[in-house]
């Protein structure tokens, strides 16, 4: 492991929206990157982003959020959604950052772990075969708290 | 800065990157990976080739690059140097700290 003094750090991804994914998978892999250890553990909405069959198809909002610098209204419009989305990802993509699915392989292939919330996965009626096999558990948010009581732990709800 | 490696004077950033890859060795590089703890062997050393033939192809390094590289994977990155294997593995190269954050 690194020298630094921050030894480990836990995600909580509990939205589904492009941007706050991205967040995520970013800082999540930027510290594996600095040889700091990560988890994410993916509740609620951000089940999404681990759902075989969602998980290419995330959005950016553009209703209530001011920083679209659009009209409420206009954002509301059937296609504003995906249209914003697909501008989007074309500007990732120029800075190479790499689509959820591959983002997914890479962070499981750097190590970092992937949870599902046991109480969300009932919730929205998930099976095992519907999130994607990197997967590495489902836990109660108990087991999270577990994995947390280290020193120099950190944790960030998105 | 200056430093002594190998018995060579080079000069290195703030941050123990070499700044003239013309001063960089197989010694040095080798001096290099055992202050970070790494023991190089002729695997590290195939890893520590491709990527100096990347920087002086121009090509931005990252481990998205890794992956797609057919060199090796990120796992295998990961084992050979282990606590940041893109920092770790271009400072024993020789060449630039890579500003990708991903």
């Amino acid at each position: 492991m690194g020298k630094t003094k921050v030894r480990k750090m836990l995600f909580i991804l509990s939205k589904a929206t492009i941007e706050n994914v991205y967040a995520a998978f970013i800082m999540a892999n930027g510290a594996r990157m600095e040889g700091i250890e990560s988890e994410i553990f993916f509740t609620f909405f951000g089940l999404e982003a681990i759902q075989k069959k969602k998980l290419e198809h995330l959005h950016v909002a553009t209703v209530g959020n001011p920083a679209m610098h659009i009209p409420t209204m206009l954002g509301g419009l059937p296609g504003m959604e995906a249209f914003a989305t697909k501008m989007m990802k074309k500007e990732m993509e120029k800075l190479d950052m790499p689509p959820i699915g591959e983002f997914l392989e890479i962070l499981s292939d750097s190590g970092c772990k992937l949870w599902a919330c046991k109480l969300a996965v009932e919730m929205f009626h998930l099976e095992e075969k519907d999130l994607i096999d990197d997967l590495d558990g489902i836990l109660t948010i108990g087991d999270f708290y577990n994995r947390a009581d280290e020193d120099n732990t950190h944790l960030l709800f998105i | 800065m200056e430093q002594v490696l190998a018995g060579i004077k080079i000069i290195v950033s703030d941050d123990g990157y070499l700044t003239d890859f013309s001063q960089w060795n197989k010694g040095i590089g080798s001096e290099l990976a055992k202050k970070e703890g790494i023991e190089m062997t002729s695997r590290h050393w195939e890893v520590i080739s491709w990527i100096q033939e990347q920087v002086k192809a121009g090509k931005a390094l990252s481990v998205r690059g890794i992956k797609k590289s057919g060199v090796l994977d990120i796992k295998e990155f990961y084992a050979l140097f282990p606590g940041g294997p893109l920092k770790l593995s271009t400072k024993i190269a020789g060449v630039p700290k890579p500003k990708s954050c991903i």
